[in-house]
């Protein structure tokens, strides 16, 4: 049980989280794009690689490295039999990352957000409540353009965040943050398909490992 | 460096009313079922009775006699019914031993009503692809009209029982609105079955009141029966044809029964009215009620016998001069602190 738990740790890249994406990849689900220059948050300046016509243009190669930390994260949380959630405040979007959350068999959150969820979930969902113990966040504002509370209530509840930031977002809180667009439909469809595929590998191994312990 | 914080007793006592209604676990149920079942067969034993036939009103005759109560209210009497009932059917705890929780949205807070919003938005988008693709082989799109006329959508009270969770008013309106979003759309034949289970037939209705045909007795007289009450009088009349325009009250002559003279005109009244008074006989029982109230009753029955052989319009002429209505008018009941039902106690200045 615990070589189940430790082995993953010793390899870089256990899950082979790499193959899952190439830079064309990003390029084409228009990942890049950010918003206008007015728009752009000081903590963001950093990951945009240069502005063209107003537009800020954010750095894939930075974009790589951190999806890759962020992919390999999750995986490894779901090879520990970890709750995830997937949180979203965007209505274009809302059906697809519920049924992204539900094809991996994890959960989602795309609606109204109760302020007492994470910092009184005791209370208004009953005492022995496990909480998330990640917290996928495709597009960090709600529909005010403010930062969702979520991040904040995570922060204080120590439960690590991952998180596609975008230009006029702010990176702070979160734990592993990744720059890239999230208003353009292809991108969204790609950070989601990217995160069903990590978990589910990760689901699979774990699976294997289990089967090949049980075998000895 | 950190600093001591002070606090009193009070804030450490957990606040038990909080947590809301007590949630009772699957296996507390089953057990409840199984105690309720044994029990059933001592009490049928104890009875005397066969056990296998012991339905739930004999279980109730039998604890009525086992444990006479005299309390007033039902509700707080000795009761021993299948734990479906007394429980309340409510949720029972939703994760399973490892903590994961079953439904997918249920960090959300409102499981059922979003999973609910998620199925009907993906019907929505089944839809709409499938007018695309008919489009696109330049089909003509199917419009049977849907008849909205006698159906109307699920209320607040019967979704919240669908879904055993509290639905606020924005939530049900947004969810309507998405119904009638997707039953207007040109192709939502294909999820016609999805949308019925949230629509309900409205029975039209039809408060026509039957006329009943003319009967006729043994020598061939044409008769017809009508019953009326007013206060606490009832009575029956039945009006016979080709008559001379006698009238019998519970065997006795109506100046015998009725001495007063407002009573007879109150009597004669619907004759007047469709100028057939010397035309009928009539025979009538009454009871209850006082001279006045019998009086009406007996009218109420005979206009409502003479319809049988009027035509339509002189019924709706009877109807309009308030023929046919029952009056509603009964003895106010008095209350306490006032003297009768509007009359208070003398004031007294000092």
């Amino acid at each position: 049980d615990d070589k189940l738990l430790t082995e993953p740790l010793s390899h870089p890249d256990f899950f082979s989280v790499k193959e899952l994406f190439t830079l064309k990849d990003l390029f084409d689900a228009r990942v890049h794009l950010g918003h206008k220059k007015g728009c752009r948050h000081r903590f963001m300046e950093p990951y945009i690689f240069g502005c063209r016509l107003d537009q800020d243009i954010i750095d894939l190669e930075q974009t790589m490295q951190h999806l890759q930390l962020a992919l390999n994260f999750t995986a490894h949380v779901a090879y520990r039999g970890g709750i995830i959630l997937f949180v979203s405040r965007r209505r274009q979007f809302c059906h697809l990352v519920e049924s992204t959350a539900r094809a991996c068999g994890e959960y989602a959150h795309t609606r109204y957000w109760q302020g007492g969820l994470l910092t009184n979930a005791r209370i208004q969902f009953g005492p022995g409540v496990r909480l998330p113990d990640l917290l996928v966040f495709l597009s960090t504002l709600n529909n005010v353009f403010e930062p969702h509370v979520a991040i904040r209530d995570a922060a204080k509840m120590n439960i690590p965040t991952v998180g596609v930031v975008d230009t006029n977002c702010n990176p702070c809180l979160i734990t592993y943050p990744i720059p890239g667009n999230d208003d353009s439909p292809a991108a969204l469809e790609l950070y989601c398909r990217l995160f069903r595929m990590a978990i589910i590998r990760a689901k699979d191994k774990r699976r294997q490992s289990e089967a090949v312990e049980e075998l000895r | 460096t950190l600093r001591l914080i002070c606090t009193t007793t009070a804030v450490q006592r957990k606040n038990v009313g909080a947590s809301g209604p007590e949630k009772y676990t699957e296996a507390f149920i089953k057990k409840q079922i199984e105690e309720f079942n044994l029990g059933k067969r001592h009490l049928a034993n104890m009875m005397g009775e066969d056990p296998e036939t012991f339905t739930q009103e004999d279980i109730d005759r039998a604890i009525a006699y086992l444990f006479p109560s005299g309390l007033f209210d039902k509700r707080a009497r000795p009761l021993m019914k299948h734990p479906t009932e007394i429980f309340p059917e409510q949720r029972k705890i939703q994760w399973g031993e490892d903590g994961r929780p079953f439904h997918f949205l249920f960090y959300t807070g409102k499981q059922s009503y979003y999973s609910l919003m998620h199925e009907t938005y993906e019907k929505l988008l089944n839809v709409q692809k499938h007018q695309d693709q008919l489009i696109a082989q330049d089909l003509p799109l199917q419009k049977e009209k849907r008849n909205l006329v006698g159906s109307r959508w699920l209320t607040k009270i019967e979704l919240e029982e669908m879904l055993l969770e509290k639905v606020s008013d924005d939530d049900y309106s947004r969810f309507i609105q998405l119904l009638q979003k997707l039953a207007a759309l040109p192709c939502a034949d294909i999820e016609e079955k999805y949308i019925q289970k949230f629509s309900k037939e409205v029975p039209v209705q039809l408060q026509q009141v039957i006329i009943e045909p003319l009967q006729h007795d043994e020598r061939g007289v044409a008769f017809s029966t009508g019953e009326g009450k007013r206060k606490t009088a009832r009575a029956t009349a039945v009006v016979y044809d080709n008559g001379t325009g006698k009238i019998t009250v519970n065997g006795m002559d109506i100046l015998h029964y009725f001495p007063v003279l407002q009573d007879r005109e109150q009597l004669l009244f619907p004759f007047q009215f469709l100028g057939r008074i010397g035309k009928h006989d009539m025979v009538c029982t009454v009871s209850g009620g006082g001279r006045s109230a019998q009086a009406g009753a007996i009218r109420l029955a005979s206009a409502k016998a003479l319809r049988s052989f009027v035509t339509e319009k002189e019924v709706e002429f009877m109807r309009q001069a308030g023929l046919l209505t029952v009056d509603p008018r009964v003895k106010e009941r008095k209350k306490p602190g006032q003297e009768g039902s509007r009359r208070k106690f003398t004031w007294k200045k000092r």
